[in-house]
């Protein structure tokens, strides 16, 4: 147990500095700005409280937030995502005793994952755009900025289950 | 009582969310540049000393590049220098020499970043080593930013790529002058805005600080004017401007400030009257 908490502690360590010292420096015309942070909402474990996964997403969203001088807008995004995620893992049929597990790709399946990670980014990334523009000005842009990004944040999650998860 | 009380527990993930929905909206309206949140940014001493550790690293492979803008930057500076001396000879001429008025900070940039909606930098000089909130930054291109936040050894600097500000600018031909505000898309290009459809506007025409705050000094260059439109229903003309510095290259700024011109004044007084 304490294995795995030491685990997850890795994880959010692991996912900050990732994402403040190379995701942040991508860019396409402003178009595609991943934000792989969110890996370590995806791999909590499928029995953490609901409201545990509320105070961790609030507490990586605002770290994040404290690198990119943005407070409040990435700490909004995150804790929407929590808060849905309990919904998505409703969607597998997992056994009581299995549910101390990680809902990794390896653990669920590729179609199950692909469908849940993919399904909370594009919720993550189209709520932070809309609250960082904050207002509905140029909607299909940021709608645009939203897909283009969530896309290839999903892509680089992908990526990362199969470099973690080697076997 | 006892119901209201199940009530909350029955909830209390959606009630949770509410507050932390609440909260992070809060922090993200109050923070402007008259409500700073002091510590939540990047000039504090951890996240800053982790960027500027990393950058440290990240900055041994741009060496080459460093250099020769370096050596880019001192040619032109000993021409000018040439171009000074040469005038000075002539005794009729009389010019301010920067370094009267201002204070001028060297400075590193451990962060930066263009793609967001409001871009900052991260600097490696602080409080320590003289710099203060409002101060400007420049770089050898032209205006950069001004600083926001100060910690001991950093600082961060609101970028001219932030729709949060805007600076006044000036067109060097007719010294019309208007905000020129960044529209959050492309960080090659800004907006000058309020100028009249009198004014003849030419393409390829510098746009320079206009010297009105006390922020940055007159004929800073800001860039260039790429393009003029006229779109009906429209006060003003839109112009887009090329701006002359290259954001996704920074690396090392300066911050400078107009040192203050009362002080300068009594202090001519007090040597004068010995």
């Amino acid at each position: 147990m304490s294995k795995n908490i030491i685990w997850h502690i890795g994880l959010f360590v692991f996912s900050v500095l990732i994402q403040v010292l190379f995701m942040d420096n991508i860019q396409f015309y402003s178009l595609v700005n991943p934000y792989f942070y969110v890996l370590f909402i995806l791999l909590l474990p499928i029995n953490t409280p609901r409201y545990l996964l509320l105070i961790l997403g609030f507490a990586l969203g605002l770290t994040i937030d404290v690198f990119a001088n943005t407070p409040g807008i990435h700490a909004s995004a995150t804790v929407f995502m929590a808060f849905l995620r309990p919904f998505m893992i409703n969607t597998a049929n997992i056994d009581e005793q299995e549910k101390t597990i990680s809902p990794t790709i390896m653990n669920m399946g590729v179609g199950w994952f692909i469908k849940y990670s993919l399904v909370l980014i594009l919720f993550h990334h189209t709520f932070l755009f809309f609250v960082e523009i904050f207002s509905f000005h140029s909607f299909l842009n940021t709608i645009l900025r939203s897909v283009l990004s969530g896309l290839f944040t999903f892509v680089l999650i992908l990526l990362s289950q199969f470099i973690i998860y080697r076997k | 009582m006892k119901s209201l009380l199940n009530f909350l527990i029955k909830y209390h993930v959606f009630f949770l969310f509410l507050i932390l929905e609440i909260f992070s909206i809060t922090l993200i309206v109050r923070f402007n540049r008259f409500h700073r949140v002091s510590f939540l940014n990047s000039s504090n001493v951890v996240s800053a000393s982790i960027l500027d550790k990393y950058q440290g690293v990240v900055d041994y492979f741009q060496l080459k590049r460093i250099n020769e803008l370096l050596a880019d930057e001192n040619a032109r500076l000993r021409n000018d220098l040439q171009n000074l001396q040469l005038e000075s000879m002539d005794a009729s001429i009389e010019y301010d020499s920067i370094g009267e008025h201002f204070i001028v900070v060297p400075a590193k940039v451990i962060r930066n970043s263009v793609n967001k909606q409001h871009n900052y930098l991260t600097l490696n000089k602080g409080a320590k080593h003289g710099v203060k909130p409002d101060m400007g930054v420049v770089c050898a291109d032209g205006v950069v930013g001004v600083v926001l936040n100060v910690s001991e050894n950093y600082s961060t600097v609101l970028s001219v790529l932030n729709g949060r500000w805007a600076i006044n600018a000036k067109l060097k031909q007719s010294n019309q002058f208007g905000p020129l505000k960044w529209d959050g898309n492309n960080p090659m290009y800004a907006y000058l805005e309020e100028i009249p459809y009198h004014v003849r506007v030419l393409v390829d025409e510098s746009v320079v600080s206009s010297g009105f705050s006390s922020i940055f000094p007159e004929g800073l260059s800001i860039g260039k004017v790429e393009e003029v439109a006229h779109s009906p229903g429209e006060t003003f003309q839109t112009i887009k401007i090329r701006l002359s510095v290259d954001f996704r290259t920074l690396f090392y700024v300066q911050v400078i400030a107009q040192v203050d011109k009362n002080e300068r004044i009594e202090l001519e007084n007090v040597t004068g009257n010995e």
